[in-house]
C-alpha cells in the first residue's frame, strides 16, 4: 500500500498532491480511492484538495488510487464505494464517501471540525 | 432420478443452460442445477444452511466441474468461513493455492464511515472483476449482500447500484448465488427477489414437536419445470443433501420375478413361490406376535441368496437384533461381517421424519440393496402425526419401487385398536399384508398368521398357527373342527385325542387278526384229532374184518378137513361153497 509510485508519478505530473512540506512528514495522511478519470472522482479530488487547503494547509499528503488500474488495492482498506477518502493519518481510519461536495461533513468525518 | 433428468433435458435445450452445482439432489429436483450464467437467490433465516449451501456450491464445482469460483463474503472473514467448512471436509486452503478459489472479505464499518454527496460502488465492481478475472472464475457467490444495507447509508443508491450489480453479473457470465437473509413475511428483507427474478431458493428450518427439519423450496424458476414441493436436506459430514423424494410418477416397473420369504411354509401361502420383487410388505400385529422374526427370516433368505439386505431398527440396537435372532436359529451376523447386511439403527425421535426419510434415502442410495426392512413403521407417530407420517411413508415407498426393492415394514397394531386396522392406515399402499395375531382361548395365548391381502398371488385365506422355535419360525395348519379353529394346547390335545384314537383302531384290528388265528389253529387241530380217530376207527374196522375172514377161512378149513376125515359128501359142500372158494383161493391155499 506504501508503494504506489504509479500513482504518486502520475498524480505530481498532474500537479495534483500537493503537499506542504517535501521535508516533514504529512500529519494529515489522506488517500482517495477512486475508479477512473470519471467527473465524480475529479470533482471529489478537487473538493478534496479545496478543503485541505483551507483548512489542512501545510499538514496534509493526499495519495490518488485509481481501482481501474490496481484493483487489488480496493481489498486492503476495503473499499467497496467510490469516491472514497480514507484518513490512514492521524488514526484511527476514517471513511469518507462520495464526492466530498458537503464540506461540512467532510471536515466532521475528517474529525478537524467536532461532531 | 436419472429418468428426470433425462425427461427434462429437452428442456434444457431448448431453452435454460443449467449449471450443476454438485450438491446431492439438488440437481435432481431442479434438473440440473441452477441457470447458468444467471444470479439465483438463496435466502432463508440464519442458521438455515445459506453459506453452506453457496459454499458448497463452489467448492463442488471446482473440484467436480473444474470451474473457479469466487466466495464474497459480507459477514464472515476467511479464516472463518475456512475453519467453519473444514468440518465438512472442503480444504479452501488448498483450493485456493490451486487457484480454484477466491475468497473476499468484504467489511464495512459503518461507524467508520461518512457520506458526502454521490458515489457509486464501482469499488465492489472492481473487487468482483478483478476476482474472477484472476482465476477466470465461473461461479460467484455473494454471501449476504444485503449486509451492504446496513452498511451504507443511502439506500436509493445501493438499490440502483444493486440492479446494476445484477445486470454486471450477466454480462461477465458468471452463475451467482446471492443469500440473502428472510424479512417478515417476504422472502427477503429487502425485497431483493425483484432484482433476482429467475431463480429464487428458499431454505427453510422448522422445529416442530421440538424436532427440526430442514426444508429447500424452489420459489421461482423461470423458464424450467422444478419440483414445487419443500423438499427435505440435511447438512451432515458430507455437506449438503436434498432429497428428491417426491415420486414423480406412479409408472414404477412390475417384475413377475418372485422372493421367499424365508419359509416354506408361508411361500407356500403365497402360492408357493413368495412375496414378487420390489412389492412392498406389511407385517401388522399387536406386540411381541413376531413381526420383527418375519422380517429377520425374509432377510436371511435374501442374504443366503447373495442379495444385499438393508434393516432399518427403530427399537433395537443392531447387536440386541442378532442376539435375539440367534436364539431362534437364524445368523445374521456372518451377513453384517460378509458386508451384504447392514442394520441402520436410530431413534426415531433423533430426527424429523423428513429427515429420517432423507436418511433412508441416503443410506439406500450408498448401500443399493435388493432388500429393505424398516422395523417397525409404527414408531414414526411419535414424531409426526398421521398424516405426515402416512406422506412420508408413501414417498418411501413410492421410492423403493422405483428402485425395485423389495421391501417389509413392521407395524405395531394396538392392543386395544381393531386389530386389522393397520394404525398408519398404510395397508393400502402395501402388497402384501400379513397378518400376526395373538388368539387367546383356554388362558393362553397362541400366534395365528394370516395373509391378509397378497395382490397378484393366489394366497392361502386360512389361518396357520405361527411357531417361534429354535430353527426359526414353523406354521403349522391349525385344527378346524366343530368347536372352530383350534391353537396351542387345545391342538395338541385334539391331535393327541385323535392320535389315541388311531392307536385304538389299531389294536382292535390286531386283536381280531390274533383270534382269526387262534380259530384257524383251533380248526387245524380238530381236523387233525377229527383225521386220528377216523385213522383209527378205519384201522379197527379193518383189523375185524381180517380176523373175520381168517377165522373164516380156518373153519372152512376145518370143515374140509372133518369132511375129508368123515368121507362125506365133499363133492356136494365144494359145490355149495364153491363161489367163496374161488374168490379167496389164493388165502384159503
Amino acid at each position: 500500500m506504501k508503494s504506489t509510485p504509479t500513482k504518486k508519478a502520475r498524480a505530481s505530473k498532474n500537479g495534483r498532491s500537493p503537499q506542504s512540506d517535501g521535508s516533514k512528514p504529512a500529519r494529515w495522511n489522506l488517500r482517495l480511492y477512486v475508479a477512473g478519470q470519471t467527473p465524480r472522482s475529479i470533482t471529489a479530488f478537487q473538493n478534496l484538495k479545496n478543503i485541505c487547503e483551507e483548512y489542512l494547509k501545510g499538514q496534509y499528503h493526499i495519495e490518488v488510487v485509481d481501482l481501474m488500474q490496481n484493483p487489488t488495492l480496493a481489498r486492503g482498506d476495503q473499499i467497496v464505494a467510490v469516491p472514497t477518502l480514507v484518513r490512514k493519518l492521524p488514526q484511527p481510519i476514517r471513511k469518507i464517501i462520495g464526492d466530498l461536495s458537503n464540506t461540512e461533513r467532510v471536515l466532521v468525518g475528517l474529525d478537524i471540525q467536532p461532531r | 432420478m436419472i429418468k428426470a433428468n433425462r425427461r427434462n433435458r429437452p428442456n434444457n435445450v431448448v431453452g435454460l443452460q443449467k449449471e450443476r452445482t454438485g450438491i446431492a439432489g439438488f440437481d435432481e429436483i431442479t434438473g440440473g442445477g441452477l441457470p447458468a450464467g444467471q444470479p439465483t437467490l438463496i435466502c432463508g433465516s440464519a442458521g438455515a444452511g445459506k453459506t453452506l449451501f453457496a459454499m458448497e456450491f463452489l467448492v463442488r464445482g471446482a473440484m467436480l466441474h473444474n470451474e473457479p469460483g469466487v466466495f464474497v463474503s459480507f459477514e464472515e472473514t476467511d479464516e472463518e468461513l475456512a475453519t467453519n467448512v473444514s468440518s465438512l471436509g472442503f480444504d479452501l486452503k488448498q483450493l485456493i493455492a490451486d487457484k480454484k478459489l477466491v475468497l473476499d472479505y468484504v467489511f464495512i464499518e459503518r461507524s467508520e464511515i461518512e457520506e458526502t454527496g454521490e458515489y457509486d460502488l464501482e469499488g465492489l465492481f472492481l473487487r468482483l472483476g478483478h476476482a474472477i478475472d484472476e482465476i477466470g472464475a465461473k461461479r460467484i457467490v455473494l454471501d449476504t449482500l444485503e449486509a451492504l444495507f446496513s452498511a451504507l447509508p443511502n439506500e436509493a443508491i445501493i438499490r440502483a447500484e444493486l440492479r446494476r450489480l445484477f445486470r454486471w453479473l450477466k454480462e461477465k457470465g458468471v452463475t451467482a448465488v446471492i443469500t440473502c437473509e428472510r424479512g417478515e413475511g417476504t422472502l427477503t428483507r429487502y425485497g431483493l427477489e425483484e432484482y433476482v427474478a429467475d431463480c429464487v431458493i428458499l431454505l427453510d428450518n422448522r422445529v416442530q414437536n421440538q424436532i427440526s427439519t430442514r426444508r429447500l423450496r424452489i420459489v421461482k424458476y423461470r423458464g424450467t419445470a422444478h419440483g414445487t414441493n419443500e423438499y427435505p436436506f440435511f447438512i451432515d459430514e458430507n455437506g449438503f443433501s436434498v432429497l428428491p423424494i417426491t415420486s414423480i410418477s406412479l409408472d414404477h416397473k412390475a417384475p413377475t420375478q418372485r422372493v421367499s420369504t424365508g419359509n416354506t411354509r408361508l411361500d407356500n401361502m403365497l402360492g408357493g413361490r413368495g412375496f414378487y420383487r420390489a412389492s412392498s410388505i406389511l407385517v401388522s400385529g399387536t406386540a411381541g406376535t413376531g413381526k420383527s422374526t418375519i422380517a429377520a427370516h425374509f432377510v436371511d433368505a435374501a442374504c443366503g441368496r447373495g442379495e444385499r439386505a438393508l434393516y432399518f431398527a427403530f427399537e433395537e440396537s443392531q447387536d440386541q437384533i442378532i442376539r435375539n435372532m440367534r436364539s431362534i436359529g437364524i445368523d445374521l451376523e456372518k451377513y453384517v461381517k460378509k458386508g451384504v447386511l447392514k442394520f441402520q439403527n436410530a431413534r426415531p425421535s433423533n430426527f424429523g421424519l423428513e429427515v429420517h426419510l432423507a436418511l433412508i434415502h441416503k443410506m439406500i442410495a450408498d448401500f443399493e440393496p435388493q432388500i429393505v426392512v424398516v422395523d417397525p413403521i409404527t414408531n414414526f407417530l411419535a414424531i409426526g402425526d398421521d398424516i405426515q407420517t402416512k406422506a412420508m411413508l408413501t414417498r418411501l415407498i413410492d421410492f423403493l419401487k422405483l428402485r425395485q426393492i423389495t421391501a417389509m415394514f413392521t407395524s405395531l397394531t394396538g392392543s386395544s385398536s381393531e386389530i386389522e386396522d393397520s394404525e398408519v392406515g398404510v395397508s393400502s399402499l402395501m402388497d402384501v399384508w400379513l397378518l400376526v395375531k395373538n388368539i387367546e382361548s383356554n388362558g393362553e395365548r397362541n400366534r395365528g398368521l394370516y395373509v391378509l391381502k397378497a395382490r397378484g398371488i393366489a394366497h392361502s385365506n386360512q389361518v396357520r398357527e405361527f411357531l417361534l422355535t429354535d430353527h426359526g419360525i414353523e406354521l403349522i395348519d391349525a385344527y378346524v373342527g366343530s368347536e372352530g379353529v383350534l391353537m396351542g394346547s387345545a391342538r395338541a390335545s385334539q391331535e393327541a385325542r385323535e392320535r389315541a384314537g388311531t392307536v385304538a383302531r389299531e389294536q382292535a384290528r390286531q386283536r381280531q387278526q390274533r383270534e382269526l388265528q387262534r380259530k384257524q389253529e383251533l380248526y387245524e387241530s380238530q381236523l387233525l384229532a377229527l383225521k386220528h380217530q377216523f385213522e383209527a376207527d378205519r384201522d379197527a374196522i379193518l383189523r375185524e374184518l381180517e380176523e373175520d375172514q381168517s377165522r373164516e377161512s380156518v373153519e372152512a378149513t376145518q370143515r374140509l378137513e372133518m369132511a375129508r376125515l368123515r368121507h362125506a359128501d365133499i363133492a356136494v359142500q365144494v359145490e355149495e361153497n364153491g363161489a367163496r372158494r374161488k374168490s379167496r383161493k389164493g388165502t384159503v391155499r
